[in-house]
């Protein structure tokens, strides 16, 4: 393997062990297709998802990047082809919907944590609500994965009280406890400070260690490079090129790959 | 002066001076009114002009409070004891209390509306103290139909007739749930509505034939003053805050049949003066219900004052609701919270706290507003007056009557405002 191009800011060793792609598919879209109105945002999107992957999205603003995430749940609706989650395939149907989306935890750029409710409360909501799981029961794993995140001591504020970084961890925090087995993340770092994704993309980094599937959109390319093991280019509603990080930064294929590259990574 | 320092440094002090009062001129009220009131030429004119109205308000009405007479038989007795001097006479307020506030409420009977108040405050402590214990809700449910029967009397098993509605419906939501989502909602809304059109009157009938258990009936016209004031007001606030969240909800639905019949129900109503929906209440409803129907007039006022308010609560309510920031809905959704617990547990209690300003508005609006049912011949506290000033005891006697009407609609009003800035403060939790 060649050098990085890019630091990642972390100093820890990263454990490999667990990151094991495996033949099952977790996410199929096959020729799919989305407009807003008469604009067509995602074009003919064909995409295969292993069990175990983690996969880093990347292209320039307004490439549809957010919108082929967003679609994986359901929270925009596709109007062509197909997108099968865990072999439940999304359509109208509201029973498949909710499905799929108790099983694909997802984390947004501004946090989109509940404001009215503490920490431990945003934490436990949708597993007694969704999951029927009891409460006591509900607080107990939402403090194990608080601690994961490393802010157990925050379980009784209120989000309004925690900095930009410890919001986005409690957010997927907030995913983890529904026991997810894909987690989506939409520029999770992009609206931080940088003190602050180094703690979220550490965070990012050991659910990866666990084996768990991703997909994240990120131009934080020193955490493609180091954690995923396939980066996609879209721009203009298309996927312009995938390949492995190494092949991806060193032997961009296409001329859109290289300005993109060029101006991200600052040559 | 120590000798370290005087080396280094020409003057440094090193034992310090106890603190001191401030000079008298720079401290508590001197202070205050010199910076407030006296701080320069303009502002002293200003306090100057100020307390010279003061001063003549206080002639004016001064003496006219203090020479209050407040035992007399008529107004004639009053200007007697007076004899010339001014005076207010509030002994029409002792003398008629009873039917400000009853109107002509049987007199032994007074008890009944007083418990009915005094156990509103119990059922709605829970529900304005959410530290109070919840079993306490139990109560709150309860509630409604214990004070029918209390201010209304007759049969008991009218209201538990009437109660039992609800747990019929609720039996067939949770029979219908096991077998289909939709046939339960469907269920539950059809089953209740059947037993009150088909087997609550020969419930009623039966079991007050076998059990004859109630209190004395007291009829709709023998209600009065402030205690319909209180009855229209409290039904109407309660019913117009749940409704008023249906139709926002409703006006941003995505089902277009469901959006237009909220968008004309609410432009209509708040396009039409109220008075006219009351006068459509005192006249009009009687066609549209079946004949032989004789519909409470206090109940049609009711139900038009709640729907009046209901759709100014819908647009307060949309308010704080476009207020929310959309990725509190994308989160609820990405977590598999369904529309409803989307709504109740995250939705909902966001929005409506943003509209607490707005909520109380429209509650204190519509309290005052049942004053216009004197319009449609309601003895109200206002009609009261008029039929009081009416009698030769009290002809031509305003301002005592106004002025304990006005506190009386003042202690309330001024508690519901006091109330929600008390909820504001404890729900601020953004704490930016
Ligand atoms: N709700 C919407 N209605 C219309 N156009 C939209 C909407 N959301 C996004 N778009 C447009 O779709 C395109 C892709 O948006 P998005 O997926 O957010 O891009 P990215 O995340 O890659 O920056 C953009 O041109 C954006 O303006
Ligand atoms: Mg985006």
């Amino acid at each position: 393997m060649s050098d990085p191009v890019v630091e990642l800011p972390i100093d820890r060793a990263i454990d490999t062990s667990q990151m094991k792609v495996t033949d099952e598919v977790a996410i199929q879209i096959s020729d799919m297709n989305k407009w807003y109105g008469s604009f067509h945002v995602l074009r003919a999107i064909n995409m295969t998802v292993n069990r175990g992957e983690r996969i880093v999205i990347c292209g320039p603003s307004g490439s549809g990047k957010s919108t082929l995430i967003r679609c994986i749940n359901r929270l925009e609706e596709h109007q062509s082809g197909q997108i099968i989650v865990d072999g439940t395939e999304l359509t109208g149907d509201l029973k498949n919907i909710d499905k799929v989306r108790s099983e694909v935890g997802m984390v947004f750029q501004h946090f989109n944590l509940f404001p009215h409710l503490t920490i431990l409360e945003n934490c436990t909501l949708a597993p007694i609500w969704v999951r029927k799981v009891p409460k006591r029961e509900a607080e107990a794993t939402a403090m194990h994965f608080l601690e994961k995140v490393k802010i157990p001591e925050q379980a009784n504020k209120y989000p309004g009280q925690l900095s930009g970084g410890q919001q986005q961890r409690v957010a997927i925090a907030r995913s983890l406890c529904m026991k997810p087995r894909i987690m989506l993340f939409d520029e999770p770092t992009s609206a931080l400070d940088p003190e602050m994704i180094k703690e979220v993309l550490d965070t990012m980094i050991s659910l990866a260690e666990e084996g768990m599937t991703m997909l994240c959109v990120t131009h934080e390319m020193g955490f493609a490079q180091a954690v995923a093991n396939r980066v996609i280019f879209m721009d203009q509603g298309q996927v312009v090129e995938q390949n492995t990080p190494s092949e991806f930064f060193n032997n961009p294929q296409s001329e859109r790959t290289k300005l993109f590259l060029s101006q991200i990574l600052g040559h | 002066m120590s000798d370290t320092h005087s080396n280094t440094v020409a003057y440094v002090r090193d034992t310090m001076l106890p603190q001191t009062e401030p000079p008298l001129t720079e401290k508590g009220a001197l202070k205050w009114l010199r910076e407030n009131l006296f701080s320069g030429w303009l502002n002293t004119g200003l306090t100057l002009i100020a307390l010279f109205i003061i001063w003549q308000a206080l002639m004016a009405v001064g003496p006219w409070l203090l020479n209050s007479v407040w035992n007399a038989g008529s107004l004639r007795e009053c200007r007697d004891i007076l004899d010339g001097a001014t005076g207010a006479c509030f002994a029409v307020i002792v003398d008629r209390w009873h039917q400000l506030l009853f109107g002509f409420y049987p007199r032994h009977l007074y008890w009944r509306p007083v418990l009915a108040l005094v156990l509103l405050f119990v059922a709605l402590s829970p529900v304005l103290f959410p530290s109070l214990p919840r079993r306490l809700l139990t109560f709150t449910a309860i509630y409604p139909f214990l004070a029918y029967h209390l201010l209304w009397g007759g049969s008991v098993w009218l209201p538990i007739g009437a109660a039992l509605g609800f747990v019929v419906g609720a039996l067939a939501y949770i029979g219908l749930k096991r077998v289909n989502n939709l046939l339960a909602v469907f269920g539950a809304v059809l089953a209740p509505v059947l037993w009150w059109l088909v087997l609550a009157g020969p419930f009623d009938s039966t079991m007050s034939a076998v059990l004859p258990w109630g209190l004395e009936f007291v009829r709709s016209d023998r209600f009065g003053g402030f205690l319909i004031s209180l009855v229209i007001g409290i039904s109407g606030i309660s019913l117009s805050l749940p409704l008023g969240i249906l139709l926002a909800l409703g006006r941003q639905s995505d089902m277009i049949f469901i959006k237009s019949v909220c968008v004309v129900f609410i432009e209509f109503i708040r396009g039409v003066p109220l008075i006219t929906l009351l006068f459509t209440a005192s006249l009009l409803l009687n066609f549209f219900l079946p004949p032989g129907t004789s519909f409470d007039l206090i109940l049609r006022v009711i139900i038009m004052v709640t729907l009046f308010a209901s759709a100014y609560m819908a647009e307060v309510v949309r308010g704080g609701l476009a207020a929310l920031p959309k990725g509190q809905y994308e989160a609820a959704d990405a977590l598999g919270l369904d529309y409803w617990k989307a709504q109740r547990l995250i939705i909902m209690p966001q929005a409506l706290k943003i509209s607490i300003p707005g909520i109380v508005n429209t509650f204190i609006g519509l309290f005052k507003d049942t004053t216009l049912v004197v319009f449609i011949g309601l003895l109200d506290p206002i009609g009261l007056s008029n039929a009081i000033r009416a009698s030769t005891d009290w002809n031509g006697i305003y301002w005592e009557l106004f002025i304990f009407i006005g506190l009386l609609f003042f202690i309330f009003c001024f508690g519901m405002s006091r109330y929600s800035l008390y909820l504001e403060r404890k729900l601020k939790r953004d704490h930016r």
